[in-house]
């Protein structure tokens, strides 16, 4: 009976959002006008749609060339202060939660020669290219958190083919503590020097060059050192906890 | 209507119906988590959907193009992505307590809805 | 734009496929790793929908982190399902 009730609930479900979709992708012509707006009257543009002015104006207002990135950091930024400590706390909770079940076992099972061989050849370029991915964020694709994931990646295939692999938990959670602190002193800097909470107040630069569009590369370096070692924790944790 | 839309709709829309039916209906939790991964990731689908203009290209400053898809989903569902698999990993903690003291994952109470 | 959108519709039956495996099995592990399957589908999808960023981030944690972390926690409680 309730399973033939959750079946009759799904497939309404599953129509109703074919309908809602089937409308908003109907519209998209409308919308496609709606970019190009501006006032007949005066001829300015104030009232154009967001995501006009920020394909037209990132550039000239923040240096960097990648938008996602700049609106990530800087128009976004106290969003992403506020995810960041989201991730924080979420990583504390794990470590709080497991610190009674917490204990190393001994003898665990070897993984094969040729994952314990190849991941020896496979670290160092995850980990360059984390590096890679997090410093070049305002030019190319990525950023913080693309980078901390894949150097998280890297040591996930560490712990996956030397079982006794083991990082420091202290020194994790110092560097963690220090790019958050990073993170929020160059915005307290902000208020000091220029005037709201991260602002940027750095030179702009040469645009599309790597020392470019001001704080922009500093906070996603920042935040790619806290997202990769708070997930290498997180999955520690989870992996040395004894049932 | 252009095709790869209409593609990713449809799996949005196959994706969110198959999770809910997973939470409705199974009574193991380690299911039940699955099945909110994979509303997870439906959700996140369409949320860039929703920006993707036809034609456009990413959101990347380059003279050869002129048109842009919307950037401002993609700014949003990079953080969720990250801050999904830290919510996951503390619902799975929460998980191995619970199967340490009572020593199964089935819930076995009355009605489940 | 005909190779986009047959690349986009295959890639729409293997996640949807995956998705279905991973509520119908009874083996958890099976499960957990069709749903990492399901979310490096989905991060081809995101690179033909022009958001090369969300899909570098999700084919690191959704394929790899995720899985991981299901796994883990797998292997310190039970893999059947009744």
């Amino acid at each position: 009976m309730r399973k033939q009730a959750s079946v009759v609930i799904t497939v309404i479900f599953f129509l109703s959002l074919t309908f809602a979709f089937y409308q908003i992708s109907s519209s998209y012509n409308y919308m496609e006008n709606k970019y190009d707006y501006t006032n007949p009257i005066n001829e300015s543009s104030a009232n154009e749609s967001v995501p006009q002015h920020y394909i037209k104006d990132t550039k000239n207002e923040t240096g960097a060339i990648n938008v996602v990135t700049a609106i990530v950091v800087e128009y976004r930024g106290f969003d992403t202060l506020g995810e960041v400590t989201v991730l924080f706390t979420a990583a504390t909770g794990v470590g709080f939660l497991l610190y009674n079940l917490y204990s190393r076992k001994k003898n665990k099972r070897e993984a094969n020669l040729i994952l314990r061989e190849g991941s020896k050849i496979v670290l160092p370029f995850a980990l360059l290219t984390g590096a890679y991915i997090f410093i070049h964020g305002h030019l190319t694709p990525g950023g913080g958190f693309p980078g901390g994931s894949v150097i998280a990646s890297g040591f996930l295939l560490m712990m996956l083919s030397y079982p006794k692999f083991f990082m420091n938990e202290k020194r994790l959670s110092v560097l963690e503590s220090l790019a958050g602190i990073t993170f929020v002193l160059i915005g307290l800097f902000g208020l000091i020097f220029a005037t709201y909470f991260l602002q940027n107040y750095l030179n702009l630069g040469n645009v599309g060059y790597l020392i470019s569009a001001g704080i922009i590369p500093l906070i996603y370096i920042a935040v790619g050192f806290k997202v990769g070692s708070e997930l290498a924790s997180v999955i520690q944790n989870l992996k040395e906890v004894q049932e | 209507m252009n095709g790869v839309i209409m593609a990713s709709y449809f799996t949005v829309a196959s994706l969110l119906s198959i999770g809910l039916y997973g939470v409705m209906t199974k009574r193991n939790l380690m299911k039940i988590f699955i099945s909110l991964s994979i509303m997870d990731t439906g959700v996140n689908l369409m949320l860039i959907t929703i920006g993707y203009l036809p034609g456009g290209t990413a959101p990347i400053e380059n003279a050869n193009f002129a048109k842009y898809v919307d950037p401002l989903p993609q700014a949003l569902v990079l953080t969720a992505i990250v801050i999904g698999v830290s919510v996951t990993a503390l619902a799975l903690v929460l998980l191995i307590k619970y199967h340490s003291k009572k020593g199964t994952l089935e819930y076995k109470g009355g009605m489940k809805w | 734009m005909i190779e986009f959108t047959i690349i986009a519709w295959v890639m729409s039956f293997l996640a949807i496929a995956s998705a279905l495996y991973a509520i119908k099995t009874k083996d958890l592990l099976s499960a957990a790793i069709s749903m990492g399957i399901a979310s490096l589908v989905v991060s081809i999808m995101f690179l033909l929908l022009q958001a090369p960023d969300v899909a570098i981030t999700e084919a690191s944690i959704g394929a790899g982190l995720t899985m991981a972390v299901f796994i883990y926690a797998i292997g310190k409680t039970e893999r059947w399902e009744e």
